[in-house]
């Protein structure tokens, strides 16, 4: 009879499920690296030396006139006249693995856009002549971090809602159950396109409006939870020591509800990137030029023989949300109370 | 015509070691009624299983020795084999009537299945049978009951289902585990009886396992005492209960609740409820009707006394639990509280908070009452953090590990999670829970019906020793007599939902009133042996 943590048992059943493991490593791995984007693939050089000073052009930005050009205005590190005055002599530049950012356009392609796959750009370029794989690595992160968002306001909002309605019950379930009966049959998609007609979209507005209605689905569990919680006896027993309802709710409820909240946890963030990513292909989501699956795979519907459009962004895409369901089947099977 | 040679059960799944049975010899003859005594887990319902070889279905298992019925290996025999002697030659009565009865079926219809499959009757002639075997074993108007679903019928009732449904085949050798374990004291013995009965009739053999000794006495003529899958005593129950030989029957008998408590008469009011009805509405319609109301408890009055323990006795669903949490505000009640003077029942919630420090609980099932997520230290700390703001860390586990002492239990234990405990010490830990705030009123409600005989005992020793320490006033709700009878001062019984009779407990041991009491009474304490001799003579 062990003294084994709850936590570090379950650890020890999620590690026991090799997919998933192997999945949440191949993922954060990903996710590590396209948070440092920018300096991953980017058109700015990370590292410049010009005449013995050195230079970050990722973090700052630079005019001309400070390498020895003509204008005022930032720097264009593509310009022929500017790449040989900083690479000859005794200055160097060093360029990031994929030298483009998501929304810098390639001047000097010599064929018509969409272009396939080179040695400069190493997945083609989309039909503005912007390159794929950069696109791709900041489409990526900006899924994953619209979806960890998502995921956590809804699941907050769910949390507490459900808490509040399975805790209380009588009147106050009755009121919110009849709220959210209301709220739950609203036209989620037609207020997403009145709303993007009405006022600019931008990736805040869509988080907004997605978190109204992302809370509900969670929010039955989690009330279910609680109402089988709150006739235990450990609950009795916390009501007559005199603990007063939040804390019974936080110390006592939370930890004997959470099984659903987190084994939902990435069907919901897989679910919340394939709603961002279905949006932006019916062009109702992020605003241009963001980087977007969706949107590279609606270039790819309008350019059939560019294969690499969608190809790329439907491996990328099918990828990720496998990624995260061996993920979310592991956690399951971490939680499961019936394993020992 | 039941002879078990050396009988040997070992489970073979990973992680299980060691043998749940372990050279089990016994012997059941024609007529005669074997009981098979242990704890839980000392591998009485194992050896039940394995003689009709049900275990294998469930789990990979490993057996030795034999199982000869009417001189047939039971081991060795095949499934078709094995298929027509399970519930034809020998059949089996399980202890929870509530899920051994398939709820989506009528229970006739579950009744008729013996009947088409081993008897070959006719579907009419099947019915007639059906509803004969009923109507035997004690349904009243069993042609209407036929047709209703389990959840219509009572646990009683239900017990005589599975009664009559082992019975359709008139099988040689019955196996009744735990048979009424689950059920009321007065149904208890009326099931007996139809046992009893039916056995004289029929020339039935019975093998009973149960941890219930006083059960034993009534109906058995043999004992096997077993522990840890071994048989450690047996002999005929009346020179067993008399003179045991070995250890661990001493301790078992010992531990029967006995003796009679010497009242306490002293002692000042200190929690006392005038009229109080607790009343549940079933679903009201959303229209504003009315639904039907029930009361479960209906203008109930008593009277606590400090330092002695008042006792509350009744069947399950009279209302005993319900007023134990009504008297602690824990659910909504009409009618008057008064803790020492001061008005409980207009209290405001906030101020109540403060009397909770005094009025503590102790829950039956000490599985559900400890939060599965929390440490035991964080679990006996909770009340300090509520009532004890100013305390600092240290003095908190200073008091935690005095109130574990107390209890029996060692004060580095704290880190770990109740899952690891056992229940005896699981209903240690919620104890402690109570008392770390030196409570005034401690209430509990079966506190040891879910633990098994011998550490009832050390609970209920452990229970005194706190009393007489602290000089805690106690609310001891229970359905056992003989747990109430030895432990309280005043005592109240309680009857679909209000007192029949209450006043001191030694006056209504030696002297009850009223009927209901008097059937409680008769149920619980029948002399050893009366309900054998009283059907071999009847």
């Amino acid at each position: 009879m062990a003294a084994v943590s709850l936590t570090r048992r379950r650890w020890r059943r999620f590690r026991a499920n090799r997919r998933g493991l192997v999945s949440l490593a191949i993922f954060l791995a990903i996710f590590v690296v396209t948070l440092c984007a920018e300096l991953v693939s980017n058109d700015k050089p990370f590292l410049v030396i010009y005449q013995g000073h050195v230079y970050f052009p990722v973090l700052r930005s630079y005019p001309e006139t400070t390498f020895g050009g003509d204008f005022d205005t930032e720097t264009d590190y593509r310009d022929p006249y500017i790449v040989d005055r900083l690479s000859s002599g005794g200055n160097a530049m060093f360029r990031p693995l994929n030298p483009h950012g998501f929304d810098s356009i390639n001047q000097a392609l010599d064929q018509p856009v969409p272009s396939p796959p080179s040695r400069h750009n190493l997945l083609g370029t989309d039909d503005r002549g912007r390159d794929v794989l950069a696109r791709l690595i900041y489409g990526f992160r900006l899924s994953i971090l619209f979806g960890l968002a998502l995921t956590t306001i809804g699941t907050l909002l769910g949390i507490v809602s459900g808490a509040v309605m399975g805790y209380f019950g009588g009147r106050t379930d009755l009121l919110c159950q009849r709220f959210i009966e209301v709220w739950g049959s609203m036209p989620e998609l037609y207020l997403l396109i009145i709303f993007s007609s009405i006022f600019t979209p931008s990736v805040t507005l869509l988080l907004i409006l997605l978190s109204l209605f992302g809370w509900i689905g969670l929010s039955d569990y989690v009330r279910a939870e609680f109402l089988k919680g709150r006739n235990l006896d450990y609950v009795t027993a916390a009501r007559a020591l005199g603990v007063g309802n939040i804390t019974i709710m936080v110390r006592h409820l939370l930890p004997n509800g959470m099984t659903p909240v987190i084994t939902f946890l990435p069907f919901r963030m897989s679910g919340a990137i394939v709603a961002l990513t279905s949006l932006d292909f019916l062009g109702l989501g992020v605003p241009p030029p963001a980087p977007s699956l969706g949107e590279l795979l609606a270039q790819g519907k309008g350019n059939i023989d560019a294969w690499w459009l969608s190809l790329s962004s439907f491996v990328v895409l099918v990828g990720t949300l496998m990624l995260l369901i061996f993920i979310g089947e592991a956690l399951r099977e971490a939680f499961d109370p019936r394993k020992q | 015509m039941l002879i078990i040679n050396d009988l040997s059960v070992r489970f073979t799944a990973a992680g299980q070691e060691g043998w749940a049975v372990k050279g089990l010899s016994l012997s059941v003859g024609q007529g005669e009624t074997v009981a098979l005594v242990g704890e839980s887990g000392s591998g009485k319902s194992v050896t039940a299983l394995t003689i009709l070889r049900l275990l294998e279905t469930v789990s990979p298992v490993e057996n030795r020795g034999q199982v000869l019925f009417n001189g047939q290996d039971l081991l060795t025999l095949d499934e078709p084999g094995m298929r027509a002697i399970r519930g034809n030659r020998i059949a089996m009565v399980f202890q929870e009537p509530m899920t051994s009865l398939n709820p989506v079926y009528p229970v006739g219809s579950q009744l008729l299945e013996p009947l088409l499959l081993h008897q070959g009757m006719g579907p009419v002639e099947a019915q007639r049978e059906a509803i004969r075997l009923l109507d035997r074993c004690g349904i009243q108007e069993a042609e209407r009951r036929f047709h209703h679903f389990p959840h219509q019928l009572s646990g009683g009732q239900r017990q005589r289902v599975m009664l009559a449904m082992a019975l359709a085949c008139r099988p040689d050798l019955l196996i009744a585990d735990e048979p009424t374990t689950a059920l009321d004291v007065t149904v208890q013995a009326q099931i007996l009886r139809l046992i009893r009965e039916i056995q004289v009739e029929t020339g039935m053999a019975l093998l009973l396992i149960t941890h219930d000794l006083v059960m034993v006495r009534k109906i058995a003529r043999q004992v096997s005492i077993m522990r840890r899958g071994e048989i450690v005593e047996s002999g005929p129950t009346e020179e067993i209960f008399r003179s045991p030989q070995v250890a661990y029957t001493k301790e078992l008998l010992a531990s029967m609740p006995n003796g009679e408590r010497q009242g306490n008469t002293i002692g000042e009011t200190v929690l006392s409820a005038n009229n109080m009805v607790v009343e549940f509405k079933e679903k009201t319609s959303f229209f504003g009707r009315r639904g039907r109301v029930t009361r479960a408890v209906d203008r109930v009055s008593i009277d606590i006394r400090h330092g002695t323990t008042y006792g509350i006795v009744g069947e399950s669903g009279s209302g005993k639990s319900t007023l134990g949490l009504a008297l602690l505000r824990l659910i909504t009640a009409t009618g008057e509280i008064r803790y020492l003077g001061r008005d409980l029942s207009r209290c405001p919630a906030k101020d109540l908070r403060h009397v909770r420090r005094d009025l503590q609980i102790v829950f039956q099932d000490p599985f559900s009452s400890l939060s599965p997520r929390q440490t035991i230290g964080q679990i006996v700390s909770e009340g300090l953090w509520v009532h004890e703001p100013g305390m600092g860390r240290e003095e908190v586990a200073a008091r935690v590990a005095q109130g574990l002492l107390e209890v029996g239990l060692s004060p580095e234990m704290t880190s770990r999670y109740p899952h690891e405990f056992s229940g005896g010490q699981r209903q240690r830990i919620a104890i402690a829970r109570a008392i770390v705030l030196k409570p005034k009123l401690l209430v509990l409600d079966e506190p040891t019906s879910a633990l098994d005989m011998t550490v009832q005992a050390q609970i209920i020793s452990l229970l005194r020793d706190l009393q007489a320490k602290h000089q805690m006033t106690y609310l001891f709700i229970s359905h056992d007599l003989r747990v109430i009878r030895a432990l309280a001062d005043d005592l109240a019984v309680m009857h679909r939902g209000s007192i029949v009779e209450q006043g001191r407990a030694a006056t209504i041991f030696a002297a009850p009133q009223h009927p209901y009491t008097k059937a409680l009474l008769a149920a619980a304490f029948t002399s050893p042996g009366s309900l054998a001799e009283a059907v071999d003579q009847g």
